[in-house]
Protein backbone atom coordinates (compact mmCIF):
# COMPACT_ATOMS: atom_id res chain seq x y z
CA UNK A 1 0.00 0.00 0.00
CA UNK A 2 1.25 3.47 -0.84
CA UNK A 3 -0.01 6.82 0.25
CA UNK A 4 -1.50 9.17 -2.28
CA UNK A 5 -2.22 12.84 -1.96
CA UNK A 6 -5.58 13.75 -3.46
CA UNK A 7 -6.51 17.28 -4.42
CA UNK A 8 -10.13 17.96 -5.29
CA UNK A 9 -11.27 21.12 -7.00
CA UNK A 10 -14.99 21.69 -6.63
CA UNK A 11 -16.61 24.44 -8.70
CA UNK A 12 -20.20 25.60 -8.99
CA UNK A 13 -21.75 24.36 -12.24
CA UNK A 14 -20.85 26.71 -15.09
CA UNK A 15 -24.49 27.27 -16.01
CA UNK A 16 -25.45 28.36 -12.48
CA UNK A 17 -25.28 31.82 -11.02
CA UNK A 18 -22.22 32.22 -8.79
CA UNK A 19 -22.96 35.26 -6.61
CA UNK A 20 -19.68 34.87 -4.70
CA UNK A 21 -17.75 35.04 -7.96
CA UNK A 22 -19.73 38.11 -9.00
CA UNK A 23 -19.05 39.86 -5.68
CA UNK A 24 -15.32 39.16 -5.96
CA UNK A 25 -15.35 40.37 -9.56
CA UNK A 26 -17.01 43.64 -8.54
CA UNK A 27 -14.42 44.11 -5.78
CA UNK A 28 -11.58 43.54 -8.26
CA UNK A 29 -13.11 46.09 -10.63
CA UNK A 30 -13.32 48.55 -7.72
CA UNK A 31 -9.61 47.98 -7.05
CA UNK A 32 -8.84 49.02 -10.61
CA UNK A 33 -8.55 45.59 -12.23
CA UNK A 34 -11.06 46.61 -14.86
CA UNK A 35 -10.24 43.81 -17.30
CA UNK A 36 -11.14 41.02 -14.91
CA UNK A 37 -14.07 38.84 -16.03
CA UNK A 38 -15.61 35.43 -15.37
CA UNK A 39 -14.60 35.21 -11.71
CA UNK A 40 -15.90 32.06 -10.05
CA UNK A 41 -15.38 30.84 -6.50
CA UNK A 42 -15.11 27.16 -5.66
CA UNK A 43 -13.30 25.11 -3.06
CA UNK A 44 -10.17 23.06 -2.85
CA UNK A 45 -9.91 19.97 -0.67
CA UNK A 46 -6.71 18.10 0.09
CA UNK A 47 -6.57 14.63 1.60
CA UNK A 48 -4.44 11.50 1.77
CA UNK A 49 -5.52 7.94 1.00
CA UNK A 50 -3.78 4.55 1.16
CA UNK A 51 -4.14 2.44 -1.96
CA UNK A 52 -2.33 -0.34 -3.83
CA UNK A 53 -2.11 1.61 -7.06
CA UNK A 54 -2.64 5.09 -8.40
CA UNK A 55 -5.74 3.86 -10.25
CA UNK A 56 -7.23 2.56 -7.02
CA UNK A 57 -6.51 5.88 -5.30
CA UNK A 58 -8.26 7.73 -8.13
CA UNK A 59 -11.23 5.37 -7.95
CA UNK A 60 -11.51 5.90 -4.18
CA UNK A 61 -11.32 9.66 -4.57
CA UNK A 62 -13.95 9.62 -7.30
CA UNK A 63 -16.33 7.68 -5.08
CA UNK A 64 -15.75 10.16 -2.24
CA UNK A 65 -16.58 13.05 -4.57
CA UNK A 66 -19.69 11.38 -5.94
CA UNK A 67 -21.00 10.51 -2.49
CA UNK A 68 -20.01 13.52 -0.39
CA UNK A 69 -17.40 16.00 -1.51
CA UNK A 70 -19.33 17.42 -4.48
CA UNK A 71 -23.04 17.71 -5.18
CA UNK A 72 -23.64 16.54 -8.75
CA UNK A 73 -26.73 18.77 -9.03
CA UNK A 74 -24.91 22.01 -8.33
CA UNK A 75 -21.17 21.35 -8.66
CA UNK A 76 -18.47 19.86 -10.89
CA UNK A 77 -15.18 18.51 -9.62
CA UNK A 78 -11.68 17.72 -10.87
CA UNK A 79 -9.16 15.42 -9.24
CA UNK A 80 -5.39 15.42 -9.04
CA UNK A 81 -3.80 12.35 -7.42
CA UNK A 82 -0.07 11.86 -6.79
CA UNK A 83 1.99 9.42 -4.75
CA UNK A 84 3.50 10.83 -1.56
CA UNK A 85 6.82 9.68 -0.12
CA UNK B 1 -53.19 10.91 17.26
CA UNK B 2 -50.54 11.15 14.61
CA UNK B 3 -47.05 10.25 15.79
CA UNK B 4 -44.71 12.95 14.53
CA UNK B 5 -40.95 12.36 14.82
CA UNK B 6 -38.91 15.59 14.83
CA UNK B 7 -35.32 14.68 14.00
CA UNK B 8 -32.66 16.56 15.96
CA UNK B 9 -29.24 17.00 14.37
CA UNK B 10 -26.30 18.75 16.01
CA UNK B 11 -27.02 22.33 14.96
CA UNK B 12 -30.80 22.00 14.51
CA UNK B 13 -32.38 25.12 16.01
CA UNK B 14 -36.04 24.98 14.92
CA UNK B 15 -36.69 21.58 16.52
CA UNK B 16 -38.47 23.00 19.59
CA UNK B 17 -40.73 25.28 17.51
CA UNK B 18 -41.56 22.43 15.15
CA UNK B 19 -42.39 20.08 18.03
CA UNK B 20 -44.58 22.76 19.63
CA UNK B 21 -46.42 23.45 16.36
CA UNK B 22 -47.13 19.74 15.83
CA UNK B 23 -48.36 19.34 19.43
CA UNK B 24 -50.50 22.48 19.09
CA UNK B 25 -52.20 20.78 16.14
CA UNK B 26 -52.96 17.75 18.31
CA UNK B 27 -50.17 15.40 17.25
CA UNK B 28 -48.13 13.16 19.51
CA UNK B 29 -44.80 14.76 18.59
CA UNK B 30 -41.44 13.70 19.98
CA UNK B 31 -37.73 14.19 19.29
CA UNK B 32 -35.53 11.58 17.67
CA UNK B 33 -31.77 12.10 18.02
CA UNK B 34 -29.86 11.81 14.73
CA UNK B 35 -27.66 8.99 16.05
CA UNK B 36 -30.68 6.78 16.72
CA UNK B 37 -31.71 4.37 14.00
CA UNK B 38 -35.35 3.92 15.01
CA UNK B 39 -38.23 6.32 14.29
CA UNK B 40 -40.35 4.67 17.03
CA UNK B 41 -43.45 3.97 14.88
CA UNK B 42 -43.65 7.47 13.46
CA UNK B 43 -46.53 8.28 11.12
CA UNK B 44 -44.86 11.50 9.97
CA UNK B 45 -41.20 12.56 10.00
CA UNK B 46 -40.14 16.21 10.12
CA UNK B 47 -36.59 17.41 9.51
CA UNK B 48 -36.47 20.84 11.15
CA UNK B 49 -34.52 23.96 10.30
CA UNK B 50 -31.14 24.96 11.61
CA UNK B 51 -27.50 24.56 10.71
CA UNK B 52 -26.77 20.85 10.99
CA UNK B 53 -23.01 20.29 11.26
CA UNK B 54 -22.47 24.03 10.92
CA UNK B 55 -23.40 23.82 7.22
CA UNK B 56 -19.84 22.54 6.70
CA UNK B 57 -18.99 21.47 3.15
CA UNK B 58 -22.57 22.22 1.95
CA UNK B 59 -25.81 22.75 3.86
CA UNK B 60 -27.19 19.31 4.72
CA UNK B 61 -24.30 17.39 3.12
CA UNK B 62 -23.05 15.77 6.32
CA UNK B 63 -26.39 15.38 8.11
CA UNK B 64 -27.66 13.20 5.28
CA UNK B 65 -25.26 10.47 6.45
CA UNK B 66 -26.50 10.52 10.06
CA UNK B 67 -27.61 7.05 11.25
CA UNK B 68 -31.30 8.07 11.42
CA UNK B 69 -31.36 8.95 7.72
CA UNK B 70 -31.48 5.25 6.79
CA UNK B 71 -34.77 4.95 8.67
CA UNK B 72 -36.03 8.24 7.18
CA UNK B 73 -35.29 6.98 3.65
CA UNK B 74 -37.03 3.65 4.39
CA UNK B 75 -40.07 5.53 5.78
CA UNK B 76 -40.12 7.69 2.62
CA UNK B 77 -39.78 4.68 0.30
CA UNK B 78 -42.74 3.04 2.07
CA UNK B 79 -44.84 6.13 1.26
CA UNK B 80 -44.63 7.68 4.74
CA UNK B 81 -44.95 11.49 4.89
CA UNK B 82 -41.67 13.38 5.34
CA UNK B 83 -41.44 17.16 5.64
CA UNK B 84 -38.14 19.05 5.46
CA UNK B 85 -38.20 22.67 6.56
CA UNK B 86 -35.29 24.95 5.54
CA UNK B 87 -32.19 22.96 6.58
CA UNK B 88 -34.46 19.90 6.51
CA UNK B 89 -35.23 20.67 2.85
CA UNK B 90 -31.49 20.97 2.17
CA UNK B 91 -30.87 17.60 3.84
CA UNK B 92 -33.62 15.91 1.78
CA UNK B 93 -32.08 17.27 -1.43
CA UNK B 94 -28.60 16.13 -0.41
CA UNK B 95 -30.04 12.70 0.45
CA UNK B 96 -31.58 12.44 -3.03
CA UNK B 97 -35.09 12.15 -1.57
CA UNK B 98 -36.01 15.39 -3.35
CA UNK B 99 -34.70 16.65 -6.71
CA UNK B 100 -32.48 19.71 -7.02
CA UNK B 101 -30.25 21.49 -4.56
CA UNK B 102 -30.07 24.71 -2.52
CA UNK B 103 -27.31 27.22 -3.17
CA UNK B 104 -26.19 30.54 -1.72
CA UNK B 105 -28.82 33.29 -1.97
CA UNK B 106 -28.40 35.25 -5.20
CA UNK B 107 -27.63 38.44 -3.29
CA UNK B 108 -25.44 36.55 -0.77
CA UNK B 109 -27.11 38.05 2.29
CA UNK B 110 -28.61 35.86 5.02
CA UNK B 111 -32.32 36.72 5.00
CA UNK B 112 -34.49 36.62 8.12
CA UNK B 113 -37.80 38.27 7.32
CA UNK B 114 -41.36 37.56 6.22
CA UNK B 115 -41.90 36.12 2.75
CA UNK B 116 -45.03 35.41 0.78
CA UNK B 117 -45.69 32.06 -0.85
CA UNK B 118 -48.59 30.81 -2.94
CA UNK B 119 -49.87 27.28 -2.41
CA UNK B 120 -49.44 25.65 -5.83
CA UNK B 121 -50.40 22.10 -4.94
CA UNK B 122 -52.75 20.79 -2.27
CA UNK B 123 -52.06 17.18 -3.19
CA UNK B 124 -49.48 16.48 -0.44
CA UNK B 125 -49.79 15.31 3.18
CA UNK B 126 -48.90 18.85 4.35
CA UNK B 127 -50.93 21.15 2.11
CA UNK B 128 -54.29 19.34 1.96
CA UNK B 129 -56.00 21.87 4.23
CA UNK B 130 -55.10 24.86 2.02
CA UNK B 131 -56.74 25.91 -1.20
CA UNK B 132 -54.69 26.17 -4.35
CA UNK B 133 -53.76 29.82 -4.83
CA UNK B 134 -53.79 30.71 -1.11
CA UNK B 135 -51.09 33.30 -0.44
CA UNK B 136 -49.40 32.80 2.92
CA UNK B 137 -47.11 35.04 4.90
CA UNK B 138 -44.42 32.80 6.34
CA UNK B 139 -40.96 33.85 7.54
CA UNK B 140 -37.75 32.83 5.86
CA UNK B 141 -34.39 32.52 7.64
CA UNK B 142 -31.71 31.23 5.31
CA UNK B 143 -28.44 31.94 3.56
CA UNK B 144 -28.60 28.98 1.16
CA UNK B 145 -32.14 29.12 -0.13
CA UNK B 146 -31.71 29.41 -3.88
CA UNK B 147 -33.39 26.28 -5.24
CA UNK B 148 -31.66 25.10 -8.39
CA UNK B 149 -32.60 22.26 -10.69
CA UNK B 150 -31.85 21.58 -14.34
CA UNK B 151 -34.37 22.83 -16.88
CA UNK B 152 -35.65 19.39 -17.81
CA UNK B 153 -36.39 18.49 -14.18
CA UNK B 154 -37.94 21.93 -13.57
CA UNK B 155 -40.33 21.39 -16.48
CA UNK B 156 -41.13 17.92 -15.16
CA UNK B 157 -41.86 19.33 -11.68
CA UNK B 158 -44.24 21.89 -13.18
CA UNK B 159 -45.96 19.36 -15.44
CA UNK B 160 -46.54 16.89 -12.62
CA UNK B 161 -47.83 19.48 -10.10
CA UNK B 162 -44.78 18.99 -7.88
CA UNK B 163 -44.03 22.67 -7.25
CA UNK B 164 -45.84 22.91 -3.90
CA UNK B 165 -45.13 26.53 -2.92
CA UNK B 166 -43.91 29.47 -4.99
CA UNK B 167 -42.69 32.87 -3.84
CA UNK B 168 -44.94 35.77 -4.80
CA UNK B 169 -44.42 39.55 -4.56
CA UNK B 170 -40.66 38.97 -4.72
CA UNK B 171 -38.21 36.11 -5.03
CA UNK B 172 -35.95 36.55 -2.01
CA UNK B 173 -33.13 34.22 -2.99
CA UNK B 174 -33.13 33.90 -6.80
CA UNK B 175 -34.59 30.37 -6.81
CA UNK B 176 -35.44 28.70 -10.13
CA UNK B 177 -38.99 29.59 -11.24
CA UNK B 178 -39.61 31.26 -7.83
CA UNK B 179 -39.82 27.82 -6.25
CA UNK B 180 -40.14 27.82 -2.43
CA UNK B 181 -41.04 24.13 -1.97
CA UNK B 182 -41.35 20.90 -3.94
CA UNK B 183 -42.39 17.29 -3.45
CA UNK B 184 -41.10 13.95 -4.77
CA UNK B 185 -42.82 11.87 -7.44
CA UNK B 186 -44.69 9.90 -4.76
CA UNK B 187 -45.90 13.24 -3.29
CA UNK B 188 -45.13 12.04 0.27
CA UNK B 189 -41.75 13.79 0.65
CA UNK B 190 -42.04 17.59 0.77
CA UNK B 191 -39.46 20.35 1.27
CA UNK B 192 -40.05 24.03 1.99
CA UNK B 193 -37.59 26.87 2.65
CA UNK B 194 -39.90 29.19 4.68
CA UNK B 195 -40.77 28.24 8.28
CA UNK B 196 -44.47 27.38 8.79
CA UNK B 197 -43.72 26.50 12.45
CA UNK B 198 -42.96 30.18 13.06
CA UNK B 199 -46.45 31.31 12.00
CA UNK B 200 -48.84 28.92 13.70
CA UNK B 201 -50.47 31.26 16.26
CA UNK B 202 -51.66 34.88 16.41
CA UNK B 203 -49.08 35.62 19.12
CA UNK B 204 -46.37 34.84 16.53
CA UNK B 205 -47.78 37.42 14.14
CA UNK B 206 -50.10 35.13 12.24
CA UNK B 207 -51.15 31.54 11.70
CA UNK B 208 -50.69 31.06 7.98
CA UNK B 209 -48.37 28.10 8.64
CA UNK B 210 -50.61 26.26 11.11
CA UNK B 211 -52.47 24.19 8.54
CA UNK B 212 -49.24 22.43 7.56
CA UNK B 213 -49.37 20.83 11.02
CA UNK B 214 -53.14 20.41 11.23
CA UNK B 215 -52.92 18.55 7.92
CA UNK B 216 -50.74 15.88 9.54
CA UNK B 217 -53.44 15.24 12.14
CA UNK B 218 -56.35 15.54 9.69
CA UNK B 219 -54.75 13.08 7.31
CA UNK B 220 -54.45 10.59 10.14
CA UNK B 221 -58.08 11.11 11.14
CA UNK B 222 -59.18 10.60 7.54
CA UNK B 223 -57.13 7.43 7.38
CA UNK B 224 -59.02 6.05 10.39
CA UNK B 225 -62.37 7.14 9.00
CA UNK B 226 -61.63 5.16 5.85
CA UNK B 227 -60.74 2.14 7.98
CA UNK B 228 -64.07 2.39 9.78
CA UNK B 229 -66.08 2.70 6.58
CA UNK B 230 -64.28 -0.30 5.15
CA UNK B 231 -66.33 -2.63 7.38
CA UNK B 232 -69.68 -1.45 6.07
CA UNK B 233 -72.51 -0.61 8.45
CA UNK B 234 -70.70 -1.92 11.49
CA UNK B 235 -68.63 0.74 13.19
CA UNK B 236 -65.61 -1.32 13.86
CA UNK B 237 -61.98 -0.39 13.51
CA UNK B 238 -60.19 -2.74 11.15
Amino acid sequence: MSRYRVQVRVMPRAALLDPQGQAVEHALHALGFGDVAQVRVGKHLVLEVKAATQEEAVAQARTMCDRLLANPVTEDYELAVEATR
Amino acid sequence: MTRVAVIVFPGSNCDADTLAAAREAGSDAYYVWHRDADLRQADVVVLPGGFSYGDYLRSGAIARFSPIMGAVAAHARAGGPVLGICNGFQILCEAGLLPGGLMRNARLKFLSRPAWVRVESTDTPFTGLYDRGDVLEIPIAHGDGRYVVDERTAAELEASDRVVWRYVRDNPNGSTRDIAGVCNAGRNVVGIMPHPERRNAPILGGQDGARVFYAMEARHATQHAVDVRAVGDRHLRV
